[in-house]
């Protein structure tokens, strides 16, 4: 459902999206019979004259199976959602998958900084490709990322990837993506990192690994 | 009780040690802080709606403003809206009513913690205007940037907007002592535990919490405090220091503070819905042991704030799994009280209408919060606009919603005269409908990526779209609409203070002992000392002429 407000670009995308939808059916479950019931009584037991209430207290067995017994299946209901949470999880955060590349991200200030393996497609060799607020992946290619800040704590935001992770100084934090749908699409700083914090946007581009050859090609021709 | 009958307005408005005053002065505080926090949100979302254009009654926002604006709102609306009125102005009124005594047990711990509170809303004012103007770190205050005028740019306003929190939390660390000591000490004869209004036990449950939360971020505080005058290192790693430190410090208390101030207003619905409905209050056993167990729970939530903080994945397990334990309790109570409805006669007073739509308003805010428990989601949710709009239909609800319910509620007790309830009901509608629609269109502006604390949305090509901007349009609007008729009830309550039909002793024919006092309460509170024979929620019983049994009548 998520995917009619944004894009999907990632793996985790799809995932996420799949948790969303599950927890958005059960608790929408659990609304509409927590509403019904609320309404209903609401109307059912307005004042009517001569009509007096009647004296429950709740406390005697068979009066408690009215709340134990959904008590219950809400229960059941969480151990289906955290069941559903922690696997997901596990596959889009806590399980890294083999890397075919490796990227950098240095947060500042109010700027992103990536640094791109290059042709080579290693890390710190002479090729590594640096821009500003400009991200260009690879589809369908599996991506570490080691992610840091120069200051305070920015937080490395891709939405149409579902990704969000906080850039912490003095920690580098590692997470991946696989990119799998073309196009452009918005990087934010989702965390509050002083008065530019509205003015970090930076461009996240997924071409197709030739359009990525010309492109580290180009930069190299300029002088890199 | 040291003063005599012939009291200058000083001495009997000011430096009062009685608890009913301390409790309005409490009260009024936190109202007029609702004014302001208000008044920054009014600002903030016509920036949002209408970016860059000068805002009518304050001029054009700057992003260092905006920081600032976003920042107060949520640190007023909380710690000097909620906090004030929900715990100590209502706390310090009705506790010594509802249990039957004739003040606090420590008077004037009592008053010191009023005058602490006050010299921090100065502070917390002042911060505003200083050169640099207002702290911008957002509530949540996260070094290094709240470390470090480098960073974020106000010298003054960070420092002082610190220094009127950490005093908050002592004006309410000594406000809590005092509730819990005498609820345990002062009850009327024949108060056991278990006649104890609900109100008067989620009181003194939050307070307990409170107390227990609230050490480790004072300390925190200190050290943050340190950081940002003498330049020491406890957050900032260029000095060997830790900035998630200073998370953990903060959502260890932060997290259960949301529960501080839920009980209370969970409390204040239990008493309007048996009254309005002359029920007992369905399993209050149940209701009283799943408040302790959310008090309880909530210790070992915290870390949901911090899934993408960079703390260890495999951590983020433990907290999805206590998060949604959480809703067990919470929605046990929540059909507790949706069941005491049944079989009810319910009449809809201005006070019930609030009391119902804490009900309907508070589900959406409970179930919105398993998207963001659920760490997986949480990661693309958290920081977004579906965080805002979740919490906003926690807190509106515990704030405004409640904090409404218990006004009308218990207006005639305190000011011995009516509020007019044909304009008690004009300004419900007017509020509770336009509420909607400033949160709803956040849920869906947060689904589809929007993230918080932006002064505007232009770089961002995704969220820049004319169908997003609508909707931040109509939410806009849609507060403009809600805070104009906030005025009705500005008017209502004003002009019933002087003007209201005079109310008599027990108007609502509630049994609470606080409806055996006179409307208003006389220092001293009650003519004849109150002896308790049954519980608080005696209505309709079977053989009984009247539908209603107070606690202190014998037969």
């Amino acid at each position: 459902m998520l995917s009619w407000l944004v894009p999907q670009a990632s793996t985790s995308a799809r995932d996420i999206d799949w948790l969303f939808a599950l927890i958005l059916v059960t608790v929408g479950f659990w609304f509409v019979v927590a509403q019904a019931a609320l309404f209903t009584f609401i109307f059912r037991f307005r004042r009517r004259p001569g009509v007096a209430a009647s004296y429950i207290s709740g406390e005697r067995k068979e009066e408690k199976r009215w709340i134990s017994r959904p008590h219950a299946l809400v229960i059941v209901c969480d151990v289906v959602l955290i069941v559903g949470a922690l696997l997901t999880w596990k596959a889009v955060k806590q399980d890294l998958p083999p890397a075919d590349e490796r990227i950098r991200i240095v947060a500042q200030q109010w700027a992103w900084v990536f640094v791109h393996p290059g042709p080579d497609g290693k890390l710190d060799t002479e090729d590594d490709v640096r821009t500003v607020n400009d991200l260009r992946l690879k589809i369908d290619t599996t991506y570490h990322f080691e992610l840091t800040s120069r200051d305070v704590v920015h937080s490395f935001s891709v939405p149409a990837f579902r990704l969000k992770q906080d850039a912490v100084p003095g920690r580098i934090v590692t997470g991946w993506f696989r990119p799998t749908r073309l196009g452009t699409y918005d990087i934010q700083c989702a965390e509050i990192c002083g008065i530019g914090h509205a003015l970090m946007p930076a461009r996240l581009t997924i071409e197709t690994p030739a359009e990525h050859a010309a492109w580290y090609a180009s930069r190299s021709a300029q002088g890199g | 009780m040291a003063e005599g009958h012939a009291q200058s307005f000083w001495s009997r408005y000011v430096f009062s040690t009685d608890h009913k005053i301390i409790g309005l002065q409490y009260l009024f505080t936190g109202m007029f802080m609702g004014l302001v926090g208000a008044f920054l949100a009014y600002v903030f979302r016509m920036q949002l709606a209408f970016p860059g254009e000068s805002v009518p009654l304050y001029g054009v926002v700057t992003p260092l403003q905006y920081n600032a604006l976003v920042t107060n709102h949520g640190a007023i609306m909380i710690f000097w809206v909620a906090m004030p009125i929900l715990i100590a102005g209502l706390g310090n009124y009705f506790i010594p009513l509802m249990i039957g005594c004739d003040d606090m047990v420590f008077p004037r711990l009592n008053r010191l913690s009023y005058q602490i509170f006050f010299l921090s809303t100065v502070l917390i004012l002042a911060s505003l205007f200083v050169p640099g103007g207002g702290f911008g770190g957002a509530w949540t205050a996260y070094p290094p940037l709240s470390a470090s005028a480098q960073y974020n740019h106000t010298p003054w306003g960070a420092p002082l907007w610190l220094i009127a929190v950490a005093l908050e939390f002592v004006a309410f660390l000594l406000g809590g002592i005092n509730f819990v000591t005498t609820v345990m000490n002062a009850r009327a004869p024949g108060m056991g535990p278990m006649q104890i209004p609900i109100f008067v036990w989620m009181v003194v449950i939050a307070s307990i919490v409170f107390m227990a939360s609230v050490g480790p971020l004072v300390a925190g505080a200190i050290m943050l405090l340190f950081d940002q005058l003498f330049g020491t290192h406890f957050y900032d790693p260029k000095g060997g220091g830790d900035p998630i430190l200073w998370q953990h410090l903060f959502w260890f208390f932060g997290h259960p503070e949301v529960y501080v101030v839920l009980l209370p207003a969970l409390g204040i619905v239990a008493e309007v819905i048996t009254v309005f409905s002359r029920k007992k209050l369905f399993a209050y056993k149940t209701i009283l042991y799943t408040a302790f167990a959310t008090g309880i729970i909530s210790f070992f939530v915290w870390a949901h704030h911090q899934f993408v903080a960079g703390i260890d994945p495999r951590m983020a397990h433990l907290f999805t799994i206590t998060t949604l334990i959480i809703s067990i309790p919470i929605a046990e109570m929540t059909f507790a009280f949706i069941a005491t409805l049944y079989g009810g006669s319910i009449e809809f007073r201005t006070p019930m209408l609030w009391a119902l739509a804490f009900i309907a308003e508070f589900l959406i805010g409970g179930v919105t919060g398993i998207f963001l428990g659920a760490n997986a989601t949480d990661i693309y949710l958290h920081d977004s606009y579906f965080v805002v709009a979740h919490f906003h239909y926690t807190f509106f609800p515990i704030a405004v919603i409640a904090g409404f319910a218990a006004l009308t509620y218990w207006f005639p007790k305190m000011f011995g005269r009516h509020m007019n309830e044909t304009l008690g009901k004009i300004h419900f509608w007017g509020t509770i409908v336009p509420f909607n629609f400033v949160f709803l269109p956040l849920f869906v502006l947060g689904a589809a990526g929007e993230h918080r604390r932006i002064y505007s949305y232009e770089h961002f090509s995704q969220l820049f779209t004319p169908g997003l901007q609508n909707l931040r349009v109509l939410a806009t609007v849609a507060l403009v609409v809600m805070l104009l008729f906030q005025f009705v009830f500005l008017y209502n309550f004003i002009r019933s203070l002087f003007a209201g039909e005079k109310a008599e002793e027990n108007p609502w024919k509630a049994n609470t002992l606080e409806w055996a006092a006179p409307s208003p309460p006389p220092h001293g509170n009650f003519a004849e000392m109150p002896i308790v024979y049954r519980g608080p929620y005696e209505y309709s019983v079977p053989g009984r002429p009247l539908d209603y049994w107070p606690q202190h009548v014998p037969q």
